[in-house]
This record gives structure tokens, C-alpha cells and sequence, in this order.
């Protein structure tokens, strides 16, 4: 066989290629008292807003005060004292001089719109002043909240106590929510936040789809490592020879689309070999014989056809999860919008989560617990007329929380019908970057009569907004206390370690002023929010001051962390069982066991587009940190060696993307030839490509795959948009409607 | 005492945070690093074998930097660690030009830079920065002279390799297979 050695330096920017300029010569040269450790002086805790995971941590200043570094909390469950490279690298949110550090206020000046500077005063007066015209002339349901990360809370609390409970956030359609929707009908709980997988101590790790090293979750990605010090055996499935393919003892390089062929056969094995756990299928589920025939005929020879995986991997494979149970944890993933079938993918996920009696076990999925801090005292809520679930119009109904698709649909005013939706507020999400087909999301945005942007950079979102309000970074504020679920619950204190950049403010310190201007005051009953947060930790026994001192408060767990032997124990289903036949989904008309569904398939000439994360990446967000674009300024579109050859492409070639609805991409996208992709798909990094100048460090670097995503397949169970049925082709000449980069 | 870092390619997940780490604790200007990632694929698809490796100076035991630096300015310090005294380098690059790995670079302030091994941490009793961040904890610092450190511990039953051992300098990172 050929051996071929690519030979890439991921992040050795600039090596040995700095000349030396004349006079360059500096004769006080790097002693050694500028260096981050010797130079620390003070530590304030903090947890990590690069991601959900919240990693606990500690940022340093010197004596000036000036910002050093952020480590982790040795502490704290989520890190281990070691934070991700998003993490390490979060102070580059602080240091981005791009940052937005005034209130912006959209005006016209000889018919050109721009931006003017604004007062803290004039910027929320405006926004206030709009929001009760909004609320006189169409009721305050008329407003909704986008929102993704900390500053949520706040403007969810604003918007509630306004009269709205149109609050959605891309990471339940555009993300995790089908795996949700699955579990639910199966186990009847959703896999929740952080994924409660016990992989430390699991002897089987299944990824479908998965790339944890590549997707730097903490926890899974530390613990993925002590499994595989344990001698832990991985199942990787994935089109890509991803990362975590590579530390695999299986690697199936599924056709892609077909995973629920798979998993089926997977079932199929398990049942017909009878390698499931018997005593907890016979105790917890059911269904099971209506299972058995259902899935009878999908042996494996019936999937190889589907998914190319050898009828003997499948079995084999199915027989070593068995062998490890019920210390085998198949995944359920974090981003499943991917055919609009997710719904039943999860399902079958969970179904061979069941059968291996792997929910609520030692090594496969632990019950989480968190601690729980009593709400700082607020008069009720208004109660709405009506909520985003009218946004449905009796579509997609086992949504549990807000599908954003719907509430941009209803925002859309048309000829035959207005826009039920008038005003959006949103917060911590780039929009345009995260929400499939943008000529729609710009309909809507057009439509409304306000938009209100709040963030700490001046991401494309930002773009469309009627007044931008600058958030200060998660390292210049005070948050809610972390009471995220873990193994262990737990307190955790975020602080500021210095002050706010320019005039940027807290998200609470914006929500609460918008508040006051929108006559709620009562709502918002405290001078700081550091009286909220000691209210709080005192009923718990703590206090602001010992927080401020340990970062980090373990608190004891209170129930059960798995399931005890022979154990009778009420799952939250229709049967108050585990539900392999799921009742739930039998009443709305949709399939009670999940079946295989052929998806389309990439025309002559084009490739499906496939996309994924980056370790040092979060989406778009951090594509303009200095620090982060330091390991990594551009994505690159991964091209089998076959398919370049075809098209006669080079390393590094700059190339445009064209998909099947004709849209091209604002800017090119460099070319990297590599085997660890299948010749139907191409693959990119998501969150790159951004379009704002002011963006100077990312922008026009690398190709935005949500522009390319035209075509989402919507789950009709709960909203999902699927990502993954979208084609490209190349163009290697500069196409007439590009952008200049 | 000698001392050596193993990191281990089985674990390594070529996320960089080794490489941001080291550029904050260490000062290192944007542009540049002191250590970096590589990726090695072998084989075709769907046959493949991947390597990630963190790479840095391998504080060599034969040093060629050190040989032939003109002004001493390279040197080798306690525990064998390969040092570059600022103040005497006067930037010529004969030393970047020497090493087979490409560890040093030219710092714009005008002086060769490279990899430390931390020095100033571990004075302290600390890890290294890339040790003491690495998520998957892969990698290992210690003293070879001492048996009963984990590194030692390590090369004794691990199978492992250094990098171009050909060129004859005895380097001191070494990578678990
Ligand atoms: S996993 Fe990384 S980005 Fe996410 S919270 Fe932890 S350190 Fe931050
Ligand atoms: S931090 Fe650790 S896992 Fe990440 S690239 Fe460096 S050595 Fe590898
Ligand atoms: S030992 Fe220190 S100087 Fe060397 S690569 Fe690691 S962090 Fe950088």
C-alpha cells in the first residue's frame, strides 16, 4: 500500500521566518520578571465563557493590574486545573482591540446608513421607547430574545418580566435539540448540559459523528484520555478520519446520511445474538418484542449496502459494546441537526443505550446533579397571550424549548399576512453565522421594527441592528453562580479581574437599566448584582465573600449516582418506562421505532459539505481573538486526493464554493489535500469566513459554511434544521459576485 | 540531573493549547512560538494511522546550537537544559541554522528565542506551562537521573522514539508510542 506523509505545522505561524530589521536590536532584552508566572500578583475566580462546558478558573494581574492569564481551578470538576485552548486563550477576548466599547445607534446621513456613538442614556432610552411601542400597538409578545451564553439569563428575566416568552437560542434547533427530543421519548429526561457520559470510567466509547479532540468539551476530552490510559476501547464512526478515529480501535467509515442503518443493524445484532442486558430490559423498558420484529430484517448485510461498513465490522463491533456493558456509552452527540431524521437517530442512540443497560451505570451514563440556588426575589411574571409554541402552527410538535426557524418565519411580514413577530433583542449569538438559510433570516430581519444587538465584538449580527449594545467580557464581570449538573454539584464564582474596557457594561447592568427604563423596576430590586449573588449564596450557607476567596464550592449530592442493583425506578415516559417502542412519538403519527430513510445524494460534480469544530475554536466566536487566531486564522476545505486530482487541485489553492441553489461564496477557501476524507464529502471548520471589516483579524480569512447551507431539512418532530444535506461544487476562477478579499 | 519531557502520541489530541499556553506564560511575541503542533498521516484511506505531535527543543545532549554559537550566548544549563542568554546573542541565526528541528526563532527584539523548558517555573517547583495546561495530560516532565520519576518510569515500559536520532544530537523530548 502507498504511504503517504503529509506534514503539516498546525500552529507554527511564522517559525524561523522573522528577518531582522535594521535597528531592531534591543539590548533589554526579555528578563525574566515579565514573565506570567514571576510576574502574578493577584487571582480573582472566574468560570471560562468560551464554551457551556464553564470551565472554573483563575485570572492573574500583575502589580499594575494588567491582565496576565486565566488557569484552571484545580478544584473544579470540569477542568481538573486545566482549562481547553479556548480557555487559556480567552484573555485574547479581553485584549481584541476590535472590540465594541460604545453603544452604536444606526442613523442616515446623505442616504447612507451608519453608525453613530451613543450614550449609555440615549441608546437605552431608545431601545425602551421602542419596546413600548411595540408592546402598546402589538402587545409585548410581540418581542422575542435570541440568546446563547451567560448574558441569556439577564435578558430573559427582562423579557419575561416585559409580558414575552418568545426566548429561543440556536443551540436547541440548529444544535442539540433532536437528541433531546429523542431522549426524552425514550428515557423520558433529556441528555441536559454538560452530557452527564461517564467516560472516566467507561470501558466502551462510541462516537457517531462525535470528534471529541477536535470538539474540546473539557471534561469528555480529559476523561477521554484517562479511558484510553485505562486500556478503554473507542468505536469511532465518521465519514472523516477525525481525531478521535484515529485513537479508535474501530474506525467506520461510513457513507455518509446513513448512520441510522447502522444503528439499526447495531440493534438488530444485539437483540437476534441476544447480547443485551436482560435483567434491565425485562425491569426498565418497554416494548421490546415489538422492537425485535421491527428491526428483524435489518441485519447487517442489509446495512453494508447503506453504509458500506463490512457486515463482520458491524458485528464485531456490536459484540465488543455488549462484551463492556454496561460500562458502554454510545454517544449521543451535541450537534445532531444533521438530515432532519435526527429525532429518530437519537432515538436509535438511545434504544442501544438501553439495551446495553448503560443509562444510569457505572461507566456509561451517571445521573447528574446540581446544586440549587433559590431566585433572588421578583414579583410574578405578566402572563403572556400566547409564545413561541403559536410560532409552530402545529408543526413540530415535541418541542421543548424555543425553535428559533419559527419565530424567524414569524417575523416575516408578507402581502397576505403580518409578521406576528415585531421587535428581537438578541444576545451572545452571531445569527447570520449560525442560522441555515440566510436570504430568509435577512427577510425577517428587514421586517422588524427593532433589533437590538448585544455583544462583546462587532460580529455580522451586529450588522443588521438597529442599536448595538457593548457587552464587556466575561474577565470584567460578575455572572450568575455556576450551578451546572456534574457527578459532583457545584458552586462556582465568576469575578471581574479588571475593569470594563471603554464603555462596555455587564449584561446585567444593561438588562436591569433597560428594565427601569421600561418602568419594571421592581424586577430588578438591587443597586449591584453582587447583592443578588450573596443573597443567594447565603441561603445555600455560603457567601459572596467565601466564593470570592475559593472560586470553587463542592456541595454534597443528595440522590443516587446510578442506579442501584434491581432497583425499581419511574422513568418520566408515557409508561414510566424506558420506552424502546416510544409511545410519545406513536401519538403525535410518528414512527415509535425508528426506520432507515434514504437521504439525497450529491449531483455529478459536486460534494456533500460536511463541517466541524476546531480545538481552538468556538463557532464565529472566536475567530478574531489574537490569541486564537494565532493557532488557527483560516479554515481550509479538506479534498480527498482522488478528487483533487479530478479537478487538478493544489495545496493551498485558493478556491470558490458553489452549492446546489447556485449560492457562491462571499470569499474563497484554501485547499487541503488530505486521505482522512472520503471522496462524496468535503469538510470545513466551521465559524470562519466573516464578512464585517471591522473584524480586521478574521475577516475574508477562510469560507463561511452557513452561507453555503441554503437547504435545511427540517425534523418534523421538534424543528431541527438538518445541516448536512447540502452539496458543493468548485470554482477556480474568482466568480463575478465575490467579494473582494 | 537531566531533564527530559515524554509526551504521549496516544493521547495527544493536537488541540494547541500546549502552543497558546507557552506563548502567554512565555511572553511570545503574535507570529511566533516556542513550541508547536504537527500532524503525520500514514497509509490511504480508508487505511490510516495519524500522529500529533507537540514539538519544541529537544534540549539536546549534543547540542549543534550550542557548538556553534559564537558569542556563548547559547548554553547549556542545570538539568541539561539548552538556554539562550539574551544579552550575549547577537541575532546572526548561526544556531537556527544549526538545529534540526527548528526550535529557535528570531525574536523581534533583535535576540534568538526558543524553548526553555520553563526554566523559571520549574525553579519554582512547577510544571512546565504546556505540561501543567495539557487536557489530556500526555505530556510528562522530569528527571531522567531519577528513577523513581514518572518519566523515567515511563521510558522503561513505554515504546518510544526521539526525533531525527540520525543527526546525532541526543534529544531529550521523546515520544510515547
Ligand atoms: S471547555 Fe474550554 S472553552 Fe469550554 S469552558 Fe472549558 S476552558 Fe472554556
Ligand atoms: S496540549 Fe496536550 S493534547 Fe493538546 S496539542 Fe499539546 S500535547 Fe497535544
Ligand atoms: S517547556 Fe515552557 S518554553 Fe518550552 S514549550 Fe513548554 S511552555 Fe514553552
Amino acid at each position: 500500500m502507498a504511504t503517504r506523509r503529509d506534514f503539516i505545522k498546525i500552529s507554527a505561524l511564522g517559525i524561523g521566518g522573522a528577518t531582522l530589521g535594521a535597528g531592531a536590536f534591543n539590548l533589554l532584552k526579555g528578563s525574566g520578571a515579565e514573565l506570567a508566572t514571576t510576574a502574578a500578583f493577584a487571582r480573582y475566580p472566574t468560570y471560562c465563557e468560551v464554551c457551556f462546558w464553564k470551565c472554573a478558573g483563575w485570572s492573574y494581574v500583575d502589580e499594575q493590574g494588567k491582565l496576565l492569564k486565566v488557569e484552571g481551578h484545580a478544584d473544579d470538576p470540569h477542568c481538573s486545573g486545566r482549562l481547553c485552548p479556548r480557555g487559556t486563550g480567552g484573555i485574547g477576548m479581553y485584549y481584541d482591540e476590535d472590540r465594541l466599547t460604545t453603544p452604536l445607534i444606526r442613523v442616515e446621513e446623505n442616504g447612507r446608513q451608519a453608525f453613530r456613538k451613543a450614550s449609555w442614556d440615549e441608546a437605552l432610552g431608545m431601545v425602551a421607547d421602542k419596546m413600548k411601542a411595540i408592546a402598546g400597538s402589538h402587545g409585548p409578545e410581540s418581542m422575542a430574545l435570541f440568546n446563547h451564553g451567560s448574558s441569556g439569563h439577564y435578558f430573559t428575566h427582562l423579557l419575561k418580566a416585559y409580558g414575552s416568552s418568545n426566548v429561543v437560542a440556536p443551540s436547541y434547533a440548529q444544535c442539540r435539540g433532536p437528541r433531546e427530543a429523542g431522549w426524552i421519548a425514550t428515557f423520558g429526561t433529556s441528555v441536559g448540559t454538560p452530557e452527564p457520559t461517564d467516560i472516566r470510567d467507561t470501558r466502551c466509547l462510541v462516537l457517531i459523528g462525535s470528534h471529541l479532540g477536535e470538539n474540546m468539551h473539557n471534561g469528555q476530552v480529559q476523561e477521554m484520555s484517562d479511558a484510553i490510559d485505562n486500556g478503554a476501547d473507542i468505536i469511532t464512526v465518521d465519514p472523516r478520519y477525525s481525531t478521535a478515529a484515529s485513537k479508535s480501535r474501530y474506525w467506520l467509515p461510513i457513507k455518509p446520511a446513513t448512520d441510522l442503518a447502522l444503528l439499526l443493524a447495531w440493534i438488530h445484532v444485539i437483540i437476534y445474538e441476544e447480547l443485551y442486558d436482560k435483567d434491565y430490559v425485562e425491569r426498565y423498558t418497554y416494548g421490546l418484542d415489538r422492537l425485535k420484529q421491527h428491526v428483524r430484517r435489518m441485519t447487517p448485510e442489509w446495512a453494508y449496502g447503506i453504509t458500506t461498513i463490512r457486515p463482520e465490522a458491524i458485528r464485531e463491533t456490536a459484540r465488543l459494546m455488549a462484551s463492556a456493558a454496561p460500562a458502554t456509552i454510545v454517544h449521543p452527540g451535541r450537534h445532531v441537526t444533521w438530515y432532519g431524521d435526527d429525532s429518530q437517530r437519537s432515538r436509535a442512540i438511545a434504544i442501544l443505550n438501553a439495551l446495553l443497560g448503560s443509562w444510569g451505570r457505572r461507566g456509561g451514563f451517571y445521573f447528574p446533579e446540581s446544586a440549587s440556588l433559590p431566585e433572588f426575589p421578583s414579583p410574578e411574571y405578566p402572563k403572556p397571550k400566547w409564545s413561541w409554541k403559536d410560532t409552530l402552527d402545529g408543526r413540530y410538535p415535541l418541542a421543548s424549548m424555543g425553535v428559533t426557524n419559527t419565530v424567524i418565519e414569524a417575523s416575516i411580514a408578507s402581502p397576505e399576512k403580518e409578521a406576528r413577530i415585531k421587535g428581537w433583542i438578541v444576545t451572545g449569538t452571531n445569527l447570520p453565522l449560525a442560522i441555515p438559510d440566510k436570504a430568509q433570516l435577512e427577510r425577517a430581519m428587514q421586517s422588524l421594527g427593532l433589533l437590538v444587538v448585544i455583544d462583546t465584538m462587532p460580529m455580522e449580527i451586529t450588522g443588521y441592528a438597529d442599536i448595538v449594545l457593548p457587552e464587556c467580557t466575561y474577565l470584567e464581570r460578575y455572572d450568575e453562580v455556576r450551578t451546572s449538573p456534574y457527578r459532583e454539584p457545584s458552586l462556582a464564582l465568576r469575578m471581574p479581574a479588571i475593569a470594563p474596557t471603554g464603555d462596555s457594561k455587564p449584561a446585567w447592568w444593561i438588562a436591569k437599566q433597560l428594565g427601569e427604563k421600561l418602568g419594571l423596576s421592581e424586577y430588578f430590586a438591587y443597586k449591584d448584582y453582587t447583592e443578588v449573588l450573596d443573597w443567594q449564596l447565603r441561603q445555600v450557607g455560603s457567601s459572596l465573600e467565601e466564593m470570592q476567596r475559593a472560586g470553587v464550592k463542592m456541595i454534597p449530592r443528595k440522590t443516587p449516582l446510578y442506579l442501584k442493583e434491581g432497583e425499581a425506578f419511574q422513568f418520566g415516559t408515557n409508561t414510566g418506562k424506558i420506552e424502546l417502542y416510544a409511545t410519545e412519538f406513536e401519538k403525535y403519527g410518528f414512527d415509535p421505532l425508528p426506520n432507515y430513510v434514504a437521504h439525497p445524494e450529491p449531483p455529478k460534480n459536486y460534494y456533500r459539505l460536511n463541517y466541524g469544530r476546531a480545538p481552538m475554536h468556538t463557532f464565529s466566536r472566536t475567530a478574531n481573538n489574537p490569541n486564537l487566531t494565532d493557532l488557527m486564522d483560516e479554515n481550509k476545505l479538506w479534498v480527498n486526493p482522488k478528487v483533487a486530482k479530478i479537478w487538478g487541485l493544489e495545496n493551498d489553492q485558493e478556491i470558490w464554493l458553489k452549492n446546489q441553489d447556485g449560492i457562491v461564496s462571499n470569499f474563497p477557501i484554501k485547499v487541503r489535500i488530505t486521505e482522512r476524507i472520503r471522496w462524496d464529502s468535503v469538510y470545513m471548520v466551521h465559524g470562519f469566513g466573516h464578512s464585517r471589516k471591522e473584524l480586521t483579524r478574521s475577516y475574508g480569512k477562510g469560507a463561511c459554511d452557513a452561507e453555503m447551507i441554503t437547504r435545511p431539512m427540517t425534523d418534523p418532530i421538534m424543528g431541527g434544521t438538518g445541516m448536512r444535506g447540502n452539496f458543493v461544487t468548485f470554482l477556480l476562477e474568482k466568480p463575478e459576485k465575490a467579494v473582494e478579499s | 540531573m537531566r531533564y527530559a519531557m515524554a509526551i504521549d502520541t496516544k493521547k495527544c489530541v493536537g488541540c494547541s493549547d500546549c502552543v497558546v499556553a507557552c506563548q502567554i506564560e512565555n511572553k511570545v511575541p503574535t507570529g511566533y512560538c516556542r513550541d508547536w503542533v504537527t500532524e503525520t498521516v500514514y497509509g490511504a484511506y480508508p487505511q490510516l494511522e495519524l500522529e500529533l505531535r507537540s514539538e519544541r527543543c529537544n534540549h539536546c545532549d549534543n547540542a549543534p546550537c550550542v557548538r556553534c554559537c559564537p558569542t556563548g550566548a547559547s548554553y547549556i544549563a542545570e538539568g541539561g537544559v539548552v538556554l539562550v542568554e539574551a544579552s550575549k546573542c547577537i541575532g546572526c541565526g548561526a544556531c537556527i541554522e544549526s538545529c534540526p528541528y527548528d526550535a529557535r526563532y528570531s525574536h523581534p527584539d533583535g535576540y534568538v528565542d526558543k524553548c526553555t523548558f520553563c526554566i523559571h517555573r520549574v525553579r519554582e517547583g512547577l510544571q512546565p506551562a504546556c505540561v501543567a495546561v495539557c487536557p489530556t495530560k500526555c505530556m510528562y516532565f522530569g528527571d531522567l537521573d531519577d528513577p523513581s520519576s514518572d518519566i523515567s518510569k515511563l521510558l522503561k515500559t513505554r515504546k518510544y522514539k526521539v526525533l531525527a536520532p540520525e543527526a546525532g544530537t541526543k534529544p531529550q523530548v521523546y515520544y510515547l508510542l
